[in-house]
């Protein structure tokens, strides 16, 4: 390394970097995360993030808790993950350092903030000893930079106090590590004007110095002898935007609510990771969303299912424990026969968990959380831009089949970000939705008259002459009059079932990455889809017989699933959970599904399933 | 009635905003702070004349024989029929319990939900559908103890609706438990030793909410009920009224201070909104306020009207109301009537406006949405 001082500096083609900010839970390492997200989308490489940062907003300076990170994987090709270990590590204190150098790869580039490493931060990470002077850090390209001070240096002109000044440090740190992979500014430099140039227009100019001097650092600096190039990625082609999966959510349901010609109603109580949904769709009023921040959970879902009554498009999101706080109203809106979302962003769990942290372990909640027999369609997002399908494709099994659907998210594609083709909204079909007419001096309304899907009208108030009653109470069939009756009990819990189990007529047959039949199938739902079709694209390339088969949809199943899983000789379930659909394949298609379980609140690596893969298949 | 028998040129009115029928052109009894009656500006619909019968579903009422419900139910209808408002903008809404069937007994819309949660349906429905009328009907125990968060919130963001809760102070539906309004040392099913936790008085509650409606009657009071149903209707925000209800079966009598013949007069107190609070069989007997309390005294012996409490139902701060809520039987009357009618914006229309302001800088389009921030291109 360092052993040229040429200004003009080697420039070395990558087809993929994996980069990641940690720091402090106040440095800044989300926005750098996410600029550096978006620039690299902007030069048209396929981009996966993954941001990872602690509950407290504000955990003690400089401990092991509060470190907050953001990882970014850009790449000349499509990809599917964040990437499983880190090439280049920014860490702005000895916290970080500690806590994010495991991930580091062996001679990857590490990037700290000398200033921090004085005592008191290195007692507060637990290093004995100074990790840059005792050289434990070998087996890495370290580059020391004493960023505080040159931060303090580039912005002094610009009337800051010392606190203000050194929150500019993460600037100088995206400057550098912009530099170091050719990245442009200007994106950046936009976004600064936009955040900070009315508002406070001296901010914005410290902020602009101390990117130009990180960035300068690397151009000058003898240590960098090098720096990197990734070439934009052979997307499809359209128009593209970097989109975070909350986002993508929200803009779903904004767009379902269109497709459907429905006003929007949210019912939502702030929760981490859902809360950012509520935020966006609060924006939109000009759409005729309207948002109801409402005083628990229960009111939130009670209030959509008001909502959907009157005609419109009720929803609530949340996370796990808001949604086992609505379980009863679902319920409701299950014998109601009315349709509604319920938007599940999973977190750690159990009760409050890990509530920054993903997890898949919500499933058997949404399958089977509620008293009686309760049916109620369940589809999962596999990406960040997925969820923007996802909603509307569950918008339109609950208004064809009179019926609440669960869509679950999760955190790690909640907050996730990647390339999104930009659709053509005029080519998106409508959403059909019928509603009954006046009935004039006609006989008595029949609210449970089903048609051929046994869906129920839906009626709405204001109608004249469909003045009914519906409760939570059990239904007569047809009229929807109270009824005890224990023919009709059975009669209608059979029937929302073979209801809901219809939907499988309605839904695409459920497709298979890779031989058709084999040795190994892996079968996968929601947020692990990145992990699981990478590794069997990287076994597949080295010759292994194995398949991928991911859900979207866990209830009903595709009408086709236990044909594909009879395929296979051996079946891998990885879940983020301790194996909630291994199980439900076991029980439901007697397979000899086995799991692999992980629940440390972070997405698998692409390693841990290729492992897997490769040691059952060759068993 | 059938339907050809007549008709009677009637403006519907509904509350909220709707496209096609102009706004605010009720008749406010007794006058409170709701908007000047405006002229229609479009020709008036030609309503059927309804009767109280037309109002009744076709489902048996299933409330035990002598229950206090009947009579509510009885004058709910007739003050529906004095509305004016077609019986498919109405819709009723209830949690769970003996008065959460309320629904199933009207020819209205009608939802029967789940426990407590009542006021959040409303919302919903209210918000989505201001053209709509909706009630919510209630009771101590689905309003107060297991819907008590919905319906204080409810309260407070003044949502243009009508909450009726019938307090019968026991839980009626599951045989005989002590409910939030049942008094001290109570025998019940679960309390053999008697009632240890301090009951809530529901007035106390939606004017510390500052409910801009609130108002209390009795099952039996025909007269005075249909009163204050009317006069909750025709307020614009959440009304709020407690209905004091006899259940026969579980806890009969409980209000037998305030229904008897002989007691009735000592142990209630008619609010009249200007008027002295004057009681008593001979209306000899008056509320005088002692500094900040209120104390019981006769007039005559130096004592006039003038020295009395006077009730104003439209004062802004609620201090007047709340004290009134506070007077409970023996040491004073329980006032019965319009504690408070004031103004206030309503959540609904304030969500509305803001739809509608939003929306007069431009409707949303898709497009735009999808291609908001920095997009690149893929050729």
């Amino acid at each position: 390394m360092a052993t040229t001082t040429a200004v003009e500096k080697r420039v070395i083609e990558l087809e993929s970097a994996t980069v990641r900010f940690a720091g402090d839970s106040g440095d800044g390492m989300q926005l750098a995360g996410n600029q550096m997200a978006n620039t690299s989308a902007l030069v048209g490489n396929d981009i996966a993030t993954f941001p990872d940062f602690p509950a407290e907003i504000r955990a003690p300076r400089g401990t092991l808790a509060g470190v907050s990170g953001f990882q970014l994987r850009f790449a000349s090709r499509e990809i599917y993950t964040p990437g499983d270990q880190v090439e280049a590590l920014v860490a702005m204190n000895p916290a970080a350092l500690a806590t994010n150098l495991p991930d580091l790869m062996p001679g990857g580039i590490l990037i700290v903030n000398k200033d921090e490493f004085d005592a008191k931060g290195l007692k507060q990470a637990g290093y004995a000893s100074n990790p840059l002077e005792d050289g434990s850090l070998k087996a890495y390209r370290v580059f020391p930079v004493e960023m505080t001070k040159l931060t303090r240096l580039a912005v002094e002109e610009c009337g800051l106090g010392t606190k203000e000044s050194d929150r500019c440090r993460n600037f100088f740190a995206m400057g550098l590590v912009f530099w170091l992979y050719d990245r442009p500014l200007e994106p950046t430099l936009r976004f600064i004007e936009s955040r900070f140039g009315k508002r406070a227009p001296a901010v914005a100019e410290a902020n602009r110095r101390a990117l130009l001097a990180g960035y300068h650092y690397g151009e000058t600096t003898e240590a960098f002898d090098a720096h990197y190039r990734v070439a934009p990625a052979k997307l499809p082609p359209g128009t593209y935007r970097n989109i975070m999966g909350n986002e993508a959510l929200a803009i779903g349901l904004i767009t379902a609510a269109r497709r459907s010609g429905k006003d929007l109603f949210l019912g939502s109580y702030p929760i981490t990771p859902a809360s950012d949904i509520l935020h966006e769709l609060s924006r939109h009023k000009n759409f005729g969303v309207r948002t109801f921040q409402a005083e628990d959970e229960i009111a939130a879902i009670t209030a959509a299912i008001g909502a959907s009554f009157g005609g419109a498009m009720g929803v609530t999101t949340s996370s796990g424990p808001g949604i086992a706080l609505k379980q009863e109203a679902m319920g409701l809106a299950v014998m109601t026969e009315l349709p509604l979302l319920i938007i599940n962003v999973q977190r750690g769990g159990p009760s409050t968990g890990l509530p920054t942290k993903t997890e898949q372990a919500d499933l058997w909640q949404a399958l089977f959380g509620r008293n009686g027999e309760c049916p109620i369609p369940v589809l999962a997002a596999a990406s960040p831009a997925d969820c923007f399908d996802v909603v509307q494709e569950a918008w339109r099994i609950a208004v064809r089949y009179m019926t609440p659907v669960i869509v679950l998210s999760d955190g790690y594609i909640a907050n996730g970000s990647e390339p999104w083709r930009i659709p053509d909204a005029k080519n998106l079909p409508p959403i059909e939705v019928k509603h009954p007419g006046p009935l004039e001096n006609g006989g008595p309304f029949m609210p449970y008259q089903r048609d051929e899907r046994l869906a129920r009208p839906w009626a709405l108030p204001g109608t004249p002459g469909l003045m009914h009653r519906i409760g939570g109470l059990e239904k007569q069939d047809v009229t929807g009059n109270v009824s005890y009756d224990p023919e009709n009990h059975q009669h209608m819990v059979q029937t929302r079932a073979a209801k809901v189990a219809g939907i499988a007529q309605d839904i695409p047959l459920q497709q298979v990455q890779g031989p058709e039949q084999g040795k190994l199938l892996v079968v996968s739902w929601g947020g692990t889809y990145g992990s699981c079709a990478t590794a069997v694209r990287n076994v597949q390339a080295l010759g292994g017989s194995v398949a991928h088969c991911h859900l979207r949809y866990l209830n009903p199943f595709p009408r086709n699933l236990g044909e594909i899983l009879s395929r296979y000789e051996q079946i891998l379930v990885p879940e983020l959970n301790l194996g909630q659909l291994c199980f439900v394949l076991r029980g439901r298609f007697l397979v000899p599904a086995q799991g692999l379980n992980k629940v440390k609140g972070k997405p698998f690596t692409v390693a841990e399933i290729t492992s897997k893969i490769q040691e059952m298949l060759h068993a | 009635m059938p339907d050809s028998q007549g008709s009677i040129t009637a403006s519907p009115r509904p509350r909220g905003t709707v496209p096609d029928v102009p706004a605010s052109d009720a008749t406010i009894i007794g006058g409170a702070s709701a908007p000047p009656a405006a002229a229609p500006t479009t020709a008036p619909a030609r309503l059927p004349v309804l009767t109280p019968n037309d109002y009744a579903s076709d489902q048996d009422v299933r409330w035990c024989p002598g229950c206090g419900d009947y009579s509510i139910l009885a004058q709910m209808k007739k003050v529906l029929a004095t509305l004016g408002i077609p019986r498919e903008k109405l819709v009723f809404v209830s949690g769970i319990g003996c008065s959460s069937r309320f629904p199933y007994y009207l020819n209205t819309y009608g939802f029967h939900s789940i426990h407590g949660r009542a006021p959040a349906i409303a919302t919903g429905l209210k918000v989505t559908r201001p053209d709509l009328m909706v009630w919510v009907i209630t009771g101590d125990g689905d309003g107060l103890s297991i819907g008590g968060n919905h319906l204080m919130h409810c309260i407070r963001r003044n949502l243009d609706i009508n909450i009726v809760l019938f307090n019968n102070r026991i839980y009626g539906l599951t045989k005989g438990q002590y409910s939030p309004t049942s008094p001290l040392g109570k025998i019940t099913k679960s309390t053999p030793m008697g009632v240890i936790d301090n009951p809530l008085h529901p007035l106390c509650l939606a004017i510390g909410c500052e409910a801009t409606f609130v108002a209390r009657s009795i099952d039996t009071n025909i007269k005075h009920l249909t009163m204050v149903l009317q006069r909750a209707a025709e307020h614009r925000g959440t009304s709020f009224v407690e209905v004091y209800q006899n259940c026969n079966v579980f806890n009969d009598g409980a209000f037998d201070y305030a229904t008897n013949r002989e007691t009735k007069s000592d142990a209630t107190l008619e609010l009249e909104h200007g008027k002295p609070l004057v009681f008593g069989k001979n209306r000899n007997k008056g509320i005088r306020l002692n500094g900040m309390t209120p104390e019981v005294v006769e007039l005559g012996k130096g004592i006039t009207e003038d020295d009395l409490l006077f009730h104003d139902e439209k004062a802004p701060e609620p201090t007047l109301a709340y004290l009134l809520s506070r007077m409970t039987y023996p040491e004073f009357p329980e006032p019965i009537g319009v504690f408070r009618a004031v103004d206030r914006p309503k959540y609904d229309e304030s969500m509305n406006a803001q739809i509608a302001e939003a929306r007069s800088k431009g409707e949303g389009d898709l497009d735009k949405l999808f291609h908001a921030g920095d997009t690149w291109v893929v050729s």
